[in-house]
């Protein structure tokens, strides 16, 4: 696919047994791509979950997507953010990196330059937690790669739209 | 609410009833024991015991396609439940609005690999339009009436209510069907008027307008199909249906081209791929219809009416789509365009002279010459011949038959033709049979047949007997599986695989040995005595008709062929190869 892109959908849902798996199953029996997936009740009161798929396609495909996923009975709103205008994304990372010497103490340096947090750390290694774009996810990892990186565990995008606006 | 709490098996049988249920098919065994028990001690409600769980699916899609209500099924857990998966997904497909109860282990067990348990909502989540899992007896109540609410609005299709045997004992509220809407679910039924004056002015331009009909005009209603031959006619535009739409615009209409897509018309195709504005109404361009994609009506724009938003813009880029339903947005249109100028009524007669000349290709013609031997088409010709005036039911199974029916029967009005058209299901025809004779008793109900398809259900002949329903059973017996043999000889060297009927039982002692009566007819001159001996004859009837086995079913579009490319006959084939990007297609 020449004009793939990559688009963020947010999609409000009941928070019942069985969504995820509606949403989840829609995109394996359609043969979508996930790039990343998030989900977590945000309305306690209405019981609604919010779910943060990250995913490519043509237009067309995004267009069907988005179609499929609205179509749901439990699917209260889909929003494609990355169409809709600007948004702020961002994705959590810890990040275990085992080390001893100098490159325990660069990995340390480096950390600090991209404002990673130290949330455990033993004699033998660190855990981080980095919360950013998934660029600079990536660029992280990339560079702990070489000084030790052991485990990664990442959340996957949180998105909303930026300015006043709500849905 | 009312005052006493009663069980949950009683809820059930209630908001059924409420629902406006008449009857309900189904299958009982354990985990259901507790509604069999309710329904054995009322009488509001009719079951009609069928003979294996996918039959009563079957027969509930006949029930709601000849009526246009929501077909209900009652199955048992596990086996029961898996058994209805394959009709199911035919509601799904051909959007058919059934309501399935299935019954479930009790809510301690699930989970645990109890006797008779399997994961029913996980199994049919992607067979469904929607599914519940009821564990709380009080949420029972809501859960029914939102499960019909659910499976008859927007595009309709099938919802599961699965019911876990401790829920059915246990004690609840009722409520009635008033609360019955779902939270959010609200499909949007009238289309954006701006996008409605465009669709308008496209008509008024247009030179070549061809209307694409399909099921969803039938499942808007009866009154969807009237405002589209209103439509049609203030055009003055042909008009093609697909499989699933026939009925939905009248056969004998002059602006009638017959169906479109894989064995459709000749007529209908070429208009199909020579047309400047094509106006698809509840039809979803579907593999069989569209062909080769990227030939499909390469010179056309088009309008799109549809209930499904996921259906516009799927396959086929769509100029100006209407999102609502059929009749809401035909009703609109059809104000909009009368306030336009008139079409150009030159172009509009070349158009029909054009279409006129494709007419007389004569393109269902077949061979005459063997006198002694039946042609399926012409025992199709004289069936409809005979009973056209007793305004029938027909069903089908799948395959060679099927289409010969869909292009030899004259559907007048909606609900009358029910037949497996996504999924395309073998031994669909005589359990939706047994549905549509249900529903309607003292009409004539045929199910057109192959003697490979009427097989993989004939058990539901023991339905039949039972509640005495006068099925007739119409067998174009051609010993092979028609369809499948078709495409070996014009794909795979006329290898015959495993398509060949062998060891046929006797299927005039086979309607005997299930209570009906049974013919069979091996030469065109019995063949009317023998049609009218089954119309006459008040009971079921089986009347098998040996025909051509070597028949082929055309006209045909070959598999990755575009509409331009069909072959219309046995003569046609050796010009047209099929592809090889056309072979690996279905």
């Amino acid at each position: 696919m020449s004009d793939s892109d990559r688009h963020t959908i947010a999609v409000l849902v009941d928070n019942e047994p069985g969504v995820l798996a509606r949403v989840i199953g829609l995109f394996s029996g359609r043969g979508y791509n996930i790039e990343s997936l998030t989900v977590a009740e945000v309305d306690r009161s209405n019981s609604l979950s919010r779910i943060t798929i990250v995913t490519s396609g043509t237009p067309m495909i995004i267009e069907q997507i988005k179609a499929q996923l609205s179509r749901l009975v439990p699917v209260h709103k889909v929003h494609d953010l990355t169409a809709e205008g600007p948004c702020v994304e961002r994705e959590m990372a810890l990040i275990k990196v085992a080390g001893h010497g100098e490159a325990r103490v660069e990995s340390l340096r480096l950390a600090d330059v991209f404002r990673a947090r130290v949330v455990d750390s033993t004699t033998a290694s660190f855990v981080f937690e980095l919360t950013g774009s998934a660029e600079k996810l990536d660029a992280f990892i990339a560079l702990m790669e070489p000084l030790g990186l052991a485990e990664v565990s990442r959340t996957g995008a949180a998105a909303i739209a930026r300015g006043p606006g709500s849905f | 609410m009312s005052a006493e709490p009663i069980c949950g098996a009683d809820i059930v049988i209630k908001a059924l009833v409420d629902q406006g249920v008449d009857v309900v098919f189904g299958y009982p065994g354990g985990a259901v024991l507790p509604i069999y028990d309710s329904l054995f001690k009322q009488n509001a409600l009719r079951h009609i015991l069928v003979r294996q769980e996918g039959g009563a699916v079957h027969a509930a899609e006949g029930y709601a396609r000849s009526t246009g209500r929501v077909g209900v099924v009652l199955v048992t857990s596990g086996p029961g439940a898996t058994n209805a998966v394959t009709g199911l997904t035919d509601a799904l497909m051909d959007s058919v609005p059934v309501v399935c109860l299935t019954g479930q282990v009790p809510t301690h067990l699930i989970g645990n690999d109890a006797f008779q348990e399997a994961d029913t909502t996980g199994i049919t989540r992607p067979c469904t339009k929607h599914n519940y899992l009821v564990k709380d007896a009080n949420e029972l109540a809501r859960i029914m009436h939102e499960a019909f609410y659910v499976a008859k609005s927007g595009r309709p299709g099938p919802v599961v209510v699965d019911l876990p045997k401790d829920v059915l004992f246990a004690l609840g509220r009722y409520s009635g069907p008033e609360q019955g809407r779902h939270k959010t679910y609200r499909p949007q039924l009238d289309a954006d008027p701006a996008r409605i004056e465009e669709a308008a002015a496209l008509i008024a331009a247009a030179k070549k307008p061809l209307f694409y009909g399909g099921g969803g005009i039938v499942n808007s209603g009866p009154e969807a199909c009237a405002r589209f031959a209103e439509l049609v006619r203030m055009v003055d535009a042909p008009c093609t249906l697909t499989l699933m739409g026939l009925g939905a615009f009248p056969a004998s209409d002059p602006h009638f081209l017959g169906m479109v897509g894989m064995h459709g018309l000749y007529e209908s195709n070429m208009a199909m791929h020579d047309c400047d504005l094509m106006i698809a109404v509840g039809s979803r361009f579907d593999d069989r219809v569209t062909g080769r994609l990227n030939a499909f009506a390469p010179n056309s724009k088009k309008i799109h009416i549809d209930i499904d938003p996921s259906s516009l813009n799927k396959n086929v880029r769509i100029d100006v789509p209407l999102l609502g339903d059929c009749g809401r947005v035909l009703t609109a249109l059809t104000s909009a365009v009368k306030k336009q100028k008139k079409s150009d009524g030159a172009a509009r007669k070349a158009w029909w002279r054009e279409i006129d000349q494709w007419r007389g290709r004569d393109c269902l013609r077949y061979d005459h010459t063997k006198p002694d031997v039946i042609k399926p088409q012409y025992a199709l010709e004289r069936l409809y011949e005979l009973v056209k005036d007793r305004n029938p039911y027909i069903t089908t199974e799948v395959g060679q038959h099927q289409m010969w029916a869909a292009q030899f029967f004259k559907f007048e009005e909606p609900y009358h033709w029910m037949t497996s058209g996504g999924l395309g299901t073998m031994g669909y025809g005589l359990p939706a049979a047994v549905g549509v004779q249900v529903a309607h008793p003292d009409a004539l109900v045929i199910d057109i047949a192959g003697e490979a398809s009427i097989l993989m259900n004939i058990q539901e002949l023991s339905t039949i007997a039972q509640y005495r329903l006068p099925v007739k059973a119409f067998i174009l017996n051609n010993q092979y599986m028609g369809m499948v043999r078709q495409w070996q000889e014009l794909l795979h060297g006329a290898r015959y695989s495993e398509t060949y009927s062998a060891a046929l039982p006797d299927f005039v002692k086979l309607a005997d040995a299930f209570g009906g009566k049974g013919m069979r007819v091996t030469k065109p001159a019995e063949l009317d005595d023998a049609i009218r001996a089954m119309i006459d004859h008040p009971g079921a009837f089986v009347l098998d008709v040996a025909v051509d086995e070597m028949e082929n079913c055309f006209p045909m579009i070959p598999s990755g062929a575009a509409h331009n490319e069909m072959l219309l006959g046995p003569a046609d084939k050796a010009g047209s190869p099929v592809s090889e990007e056309g072979m690996v297609l279905v």
